[in-house]
């Protein structure tokens, strides 16, 4: 086995709000063009974790570098070589795909061609060219997720954090949301995903699984089911849920 | 940076009821205050009894009715006909002349003329009072001292500075001024900004390489414009249909008026810091900025009636100093000496405020 640059280096990392412990120790490292799914109940402290990570919250104690870089010293520098989508949707309602993509790519500094040239390129892939000039508010949700998905990639990241991407979204759509996943991940970038559905799980290259705070097992999926015994993910992680009650 | 301003133009002008209300509302306000709401009285309706008839009386009568303040809906002929004329409703004001009026001033020096008024509506009593009392000392005054039949008459004499009409509109005016801007600047913004919230669009835009800084300035920009505008379409509506004149520099005018717009948009950006929803941001601007700023500012109210407590709290209203600022621009057309020290209040109001929203933006972060 050959060995593997880690973008995402997370040592002892603490988040406390008052005495309630949303992260307890956590310690993990992500490789560099990895899938890593990250699983967990609601308020097994996923949001928290992946927060911490993008900076957009300052941990207890611990060290996070993402990219090679420390988030709590230098979250600036870090923000311009990630993507994030969140669980809510994150374009503009009242502004065309057009617009969307136009202002987005401003905001990360993008020339006025490059973003015309990655708008393009996503829309083809989408085979949704025809919808350029078309209000986000008038498109379905789960195409509206695929922009969003295209959307938080236009800089190329070395990262992207997706905080569960296919909720709400039709079984279909899940599936291309996935290949477009894949895609990315081909093209050498990591992506973090958290997310509810356990067959999604299946699909990543290592799960993570968070309970309470903690990370309760970190592997690849196949050698979750050999160790839990179990015949897919939903069985591992009911397996894990019930061992920590 | 550029970007960031075009897309908030953009949620502005896509939301057209927002936008008509942005701009429907200066114009109505201001054509509402000023026609509507006024305390100028004109053809009041009254009756006269008049007991002596002559000469004298018959003068004042005419000057009553020249002015046009008022409107002569009838003579009465007996005293028992005041209360019923009272009761139909229409009329306001009685005059009684006792008999013998002209005999008795030219003999004794004195005749009395009794008004009796409708005080169920107390200003439109207290008006009608002053105006007549004022008409026929003014007569009196003139006609003896022409004669010179008293030797020594004590008349008071008062003058309207700065607005001898008494128009009230021009009362109306900086206060519209002053709640629009508030509106406009505080409450659009914290409502943007908490939309941005709710839609968790902030989020990605606080993970982007933007600081929040540059976020900040890219959402209230498009605001400070909009609230000139408004400025400016108040100002020449007043101008054009109540001949109100700006009688100091205009420059100095956009220049405090910018100063207040940056105290109420820092003042939006610190109510969306506290409330997580676009309702809650409204609430909080409606109740916490324009009830205050409507009732404690001076505007409709004046302070110097206000109970000792009120009068206190009425400093703490940015739109208070405002709104004496643009009185003495405005009307009093007298240059910044006059005002250093509001201006300066409002200064310091706004330092505050940014302080405040600093840290609040900040334990957010945490």
């Amino acid at each position: 086995m050959k060995t593997r640059d880690t973008v995402i280096e997370v040592k002892d990392l603490v988040k406390k709000f008052g005495h309630f412990v949303a992260n307890d120790h956590l310690t993990f490292h992500v490789y560099k063009g990895e899938i890593l799914g990250f699983l967990g109940a609601n308020g097994a402290g996923k949001t928290t974790a992946i927060k911490i990570l993008i900076g957009l919250s300052k941990p207890t104690s611990g060290k996070v570098k993402v990219a090679g870089i420390d988030v709590n010293k230098n979250p600036e520098k870090v923000k311009r070589r990630i993507g994030y989508m969140s669980q809510r949707f994150s374009l503009y309602d009242d502004m065309t795909v057009k617009e969307n993509f136009r202002f987005y790519g401003g905001v990360y500094g993008l020339s006025r061609k490059q973003i015309r040239e990655r708008m393009r390129f996503y829309l083809k892939k989408l085979e949704m060219e025809s919808y350029e000039d078309m209000l986000l508010r008038n498109i379905p949700l789960g195409w509206k997720q695929k922009l969003a998905f295209s959307v938080a990639n236009i800089h190329s990241p070395d990262i992207i954090f997706l905080d569960e991407p296919t909720g709400g979204v039709d079984p279909i759509t899940r599936r291309q949301f996935w290949e477009m996943i894949y895609e990315v991940s081909d093209s050498g970038t990591t992506v973090f995903v958290t997310t509810h559905y356990m067959d999604e799980a299946e699909y990543c290259e290592r799960v993570c699984i968070m309970s309470e705070g903690k990370i309760e097992a970190m592997d690849t999926p196949e050698a979750l089911k050999e160790e839990y015994n179990a015949k897919n993910m939903n069985e591992v992680f009911i397996k894990i849920a019930r061992n920590v009650e | 940076m550029w970007a960031f301003i075009k897309k908030e133009f953009f949620h502005i002008f896509r939301d057209y009821r927002t936008m008509l209300i942005l701009f429907g509302m200066p114009v109505v306000q201001v054509l509402l205050f000023g026609f509507a709401i006024t305390n100028d009285i004109n053809n009041a309706h009254i009756a006269i009894l008049d007991h002596s008839k002559d000469m004298v009386t018959r003068e004042i009568t005419r000057k009553l009715l020249s002015s046009h303040y008022f409107l002569l809906d009838r003579y009465l002929k007996s005293n028992d006909d005041i209360e019923n004329a009272f009761k139909e409703g229409k009329i306001k004001e009685v005059i009684i002349f006792e008999s013998d009026f002209a005999k008795k001033l030219k003999k004794e020096n004195l005749a009395n003329i009794q008004l009796i008024l409708d005080a169920s509506e107390p200003n439109t009593a207290n008006i009608l009072n002053a105006y007549t009392s004022g008409i026929i000392n003014n007569y009196i005054l003139t006609q003896m001292s022409q004669e010179n039949a008293i030797p020594v008459s004590i008349g008071v004499e008062s003058k309207m500075l700065y607005n001898p009409e008494l128009e009230s509109v021009f009362m109306f005016v900086p206060g519209v001024i002053t709640v629009l801007l508030m509106l406009v600047s505080a409450m659009m913004t914290s409502i943007s900004i908490t939309r941005e919230k709710e839609l968790g669009t902030m989020e990605a835009l606080l993970v982007s390489p933007l600081k929040p800084l540059q976020i900040i300035i890219g959402k209230v920009t498009p605001y400070v414009v909009l609230s000139f505008i408004n400025l400016i379409t108040i100002l020449v509506l007043s101008f054009f249909v109540f001949q109100m004149p700006v009688k100091g520099s205009i420059a100095l005018l956009l220049a405090e008026s910018l100063l207040f717009i940056i105290m109420a948009l820092v003042l939006g950006i610190l109510i969306s810091t506290v409330s997580h929803s676009q309702q809650e941001a409204m609430l909080l601007s409606m109740f916490a900025l324009m009830l205050p700023t409507i009732l404690l500012s001076g505007f409709i109210f004046p302070i110097e009636n206000m109970p000792v407590i009120l009068q206190y709290l009425s400093h703490l209203m940015p739109s208070k100093w405002f709104i004496i600022i643009i009185k003495n621009i405005m009307l009093k057309g007298v240059g910044f000496s006059y005002f250093w020290m509001e201006t300066l209040i409002i200064f310091g109001m706004t330092l505050f405020f940014i302080g405040m929203s600093v840290k609040k933006f900040k334990i957010r972060l945490e």
